[in-house]
């Protein structure tokens, strides 16, 4: 009741973007055919790339494990559906840059037929982290884009106190409804996801965020919900990026996560909706990741709709499900505001990927930029609060550690800045290439410091060896000069002499 | 006079044994600090691609002034920025520094005689008497001193790949 009194800071920035969301929302899930092939890339997730245990020829079944994940920050890939792996190779990336990535190719048999699936008698009497290695075990990762593997952050926020389980379904980008669908058709399974989390981080309280763009979904969800005491749903006011984790976190819980924090270090932790939904269904039914709700939208589609479409399913087919009226000006996996340009419409649908879009060339903002006039709308807009014209400004000409004391660590390249910028400056592109280019210095200089360990390692490791040869010849000529002399004291002789000689063996008797 | 005697003599005793003191444990070296700092952002493979023998000595060239901070190949344009900073010297100022390349061996000629992972001061080469050896991207500096050891003369120096994670956006090119 006095939840709207203590919340005193308001969330600064944001833009209001057209929606264009009623015509994907109007309309059910649908679930495409089978696409003929299913191209699964090992890294569809933050972290090292999977390691594939299957071969070419092997016959897989849906939901089957085909590439298990190397490190604890990694995800391991699932078969989507049932068939033959035909090829493990490379194929182009759902990535801007149209490099390749090394994917399974499964040649599917159209029985969809599912591998033996290990269900939990009740997930409720299991331990949290047997459940968070459940997640783990899923290839479940962060939905809403981030790809970041889910079972990390639940076994990162079982170690801290976690107040609030905040489950994201604002969805703030244009186009996209893949959250909005999912929570009006599976509401219940959600808040069941939700449980199940709030079990595992053992947390107070499960708050469900949506924009008041949804009523539909805040109806459904409030419906489910009612049962439970510990979950609320709090409707949030539509505004561009509230999806963005620390600015949800601010709004609700009224505290903002620190520069270089995390979310945990203010007792919450956000999943997204999707994220939550999987989980869900991996705890309850054993399931793992093999599919998720897309949105295909844009002006090129004749049917924009929310597909659940299959990991690994080629974008033309996903396409080709909703019809396309006109050849896309551009292709962008993701919202528009914080989507990737795809290089071509072969590459696969991914474990992060919310949306597909078609966009007409009316739909793409104007790319020739004028002089910044310093108007401040970038500022204004900027939801972190920092200052987007300096920061592009030092960009531009390559000075980026004066870019980084403008708090470029903080910026969480959402491009409200870019959206509002009457000159058309390509500010968040800026930013992208700046934080790249950090990023490679950085990395050049790990490599740097790396080598020159090892060469000293070398070093080192040549110079013992060479004293450890030359022990060992003295001890051999001492050993050999003893026994001529006298043959019968020689052997504890012998020994007493080498030991001091031989430093390795030495340290081998201590 | 007495008095005045014994207390200049011990005043003189005591500020000369501190004087001593002071002079061993605040000592300056010889060489120049300078050259120590720089010797320790070298990449430490001693290859010689900077004509100086080993890369203490290369340290010292550059400190003198008597070669440019570009002088390290495998170092790379974070070496020279390194370097530029200890030496309070513009980044900028150099120019274009070529980005160092990395060995490649050729799988189908390599016979596996371990010659060139005894070579490699990093150990980036793996191998074993027989087996086909590989370069270890992340390791290897690109200092060149496999290559003259092959006998099969199956080493060569390549661009570093662009993959999936060292790609970033380029800069965009804007008013």
């Amino acid at each position: 009741m006095f939840h709207g009194l203590l919340k005193l800071p308001q969330v600064r920035g944001g833009v209001h973007p057209h929606g264009h969301k009623d015509r994907s929302a109007a309309l059910h899930i649908l679930k495409p055919d089978l696409p003929e092939k299913l191209y699964l890339p090992l890294r569809q997730h933050a972290g090292a790339e999977a390691v594939p245990v299957v071969k070419v020829g092997d016959k897989v079944l849906k939901g089957q494990l085909i590439a298990v994940a190397p490190s604890e920050i990694s995800a391991p890939v699932h078969a989507s559906s049932s068939g033959t792996v035909v090829e493990i190779g490379e194929i182009i990336a759902a990535h801007p840059s149209g490099l390749t990535t090394t994917a399974i190719v499964i040649e599917t048999d159209g029985e969809d037929r599912w591998v033996e699936l290990d269900i939990l008698e009740d997930p409720y009497k299991e331990e949290p982290m047997t459940l968070a290695d459940r997640v783990a075990g899923a290839g479940i990762v962060g939905m809403g884009g981030a790809i970041f593997p889910a079972s990390v952050k639940l076994k990162q926020g079982a170690k801290h106190e976690i107040k609030t389980l905040l489950v994201n379904g604002s969805e703030c980008e244009p186009y996209l409804t893949c959250d909005d669908r999912l929570m009006r058709e599976k509401a219940e399974e959600i808040i069941e996801g939700a449980r199940l989390i709030r079990h595992i981080l053992r947390a107070y309280r499960v708050i469900i965020a949506i924009e008041d763009n949804k009523p539909e979904a805040i109806a459904a969800m409030q419906a489910a919900s009612e049962a439970y005491g510990m979950v609320e749903v709090e409707v949030v006011p539509s505004r561009y990026p509230m999806g963005s984790a620390k600015q949800l976190i601010q709004h609700i819980v009224g505290r903002e996560v620190p520069a270089g924090g995390r979310s945990t270090s203010v007792g919450v932790l956000v999943h997204n909706v999707g994220t939550v939904y999987a989980i869900y269904e991996a705890l309850t039914f054993g399931k793992p990741l093999i599919s998720r709700v897309v949105t295909v939208a844009g002006a090129c589609v004749t049917r924009p709709r929310n597909v659940e479409a299959l990991n690994g399913t080629p974008v033309e087919h996903l396409l080709q499900a909703c019809g396309l009226d006109s050849e896309p000006a551009k292709l962008v996996l993701g919202g528009p505001m914080m989507g990737i340009p795809l290089p071509s419409k072969t590459v696969p649908t991914i474990k992060g990927a919310t949306g597909l879009l078609a966009l007409a060339k009316k739909e793409i903002p104007r790319e020739q930029a004028s002089p910044c006039i310093r108007c401040g709308s970038c500022v204004d807009a900027c939801p972190m609060g920092l200052l987007p014209l300096d920061m592009a400004a030092r960009s531009k000409v390559d000075d980026l550690d004066g870019a980084a004391e403008f708090g470029l660590s903080d910026c969480i390249l959402c491009g409200s800045c870019a959206y509002v910028c009457p000159s058309h400056i390509p500010l968040v592109q800026f930013f992208n290439f700046a934080k790249g280019e950090l990023d490679a210095k950085k990395s050049a200089a790990w490599k740097l410091e790396h080598t020159s360990k090892l060469s000293t390692a070398k070093q080192e490791r040549i110079e013992t060896e060479k004293a450890e040869k030359a022990a060992a010849k003295a001890a051999k000529r001492a050993a050999r000069k003893r026994p001529a002399k006298k043959p019968d004291a020689a052997k504890p002789d012998a020994t007493k002499e080498v030991k001091p000689v031989s430093a390795a063996s030495e340290e081998e008797v201590v | 006079m007495l008095i005045a005697i014994i207390a200049i003599t011990t005043l003189g005793a005591v500020l000369g044994t501190l004087l001593g003191l002071a002079g061993k444990f605040f000592a300056v070296e010889d060489e120049n600090p300078l050259v120590a700092e720089v010797t320790d952002l070298m990449p430490g493979s001693q290859c010689g691609q900077c004509g100086y023998a080993g890369c203490a000595v290369g340290a010292k060239a550059i400190v003198d002034g008597e070669a440019p901070i570009t002088l390290c190949p495998p170092g790379g344009r974070t070496l020279v920025e390194s370097i530029a900073t200890v030496l309070g010297v513009d980044p900028s100022s150099v120019g274009e520094v070529a980005e160092p390349q990395l060995a490649s061996v050729d799988a189908s000629l390599c016979v596996g005689c371990t010659k060139c992972l005894k070579a490699c001061p990093t150990d980036a080469i793996v191998g074993a008497t027989g087996q086909i050896h590989a370069v270890i991207s992340s390791a290897c500096t690109g200092c060149k001193k496999c290559l003259s050891t092959c006998a099969e003369n199956c080493i060569t120096m390549v661009d570093e790949p662009e993959t999936l994670r060292s790609w970033h956006w380029p800069k965009p090119e804007a008013a």
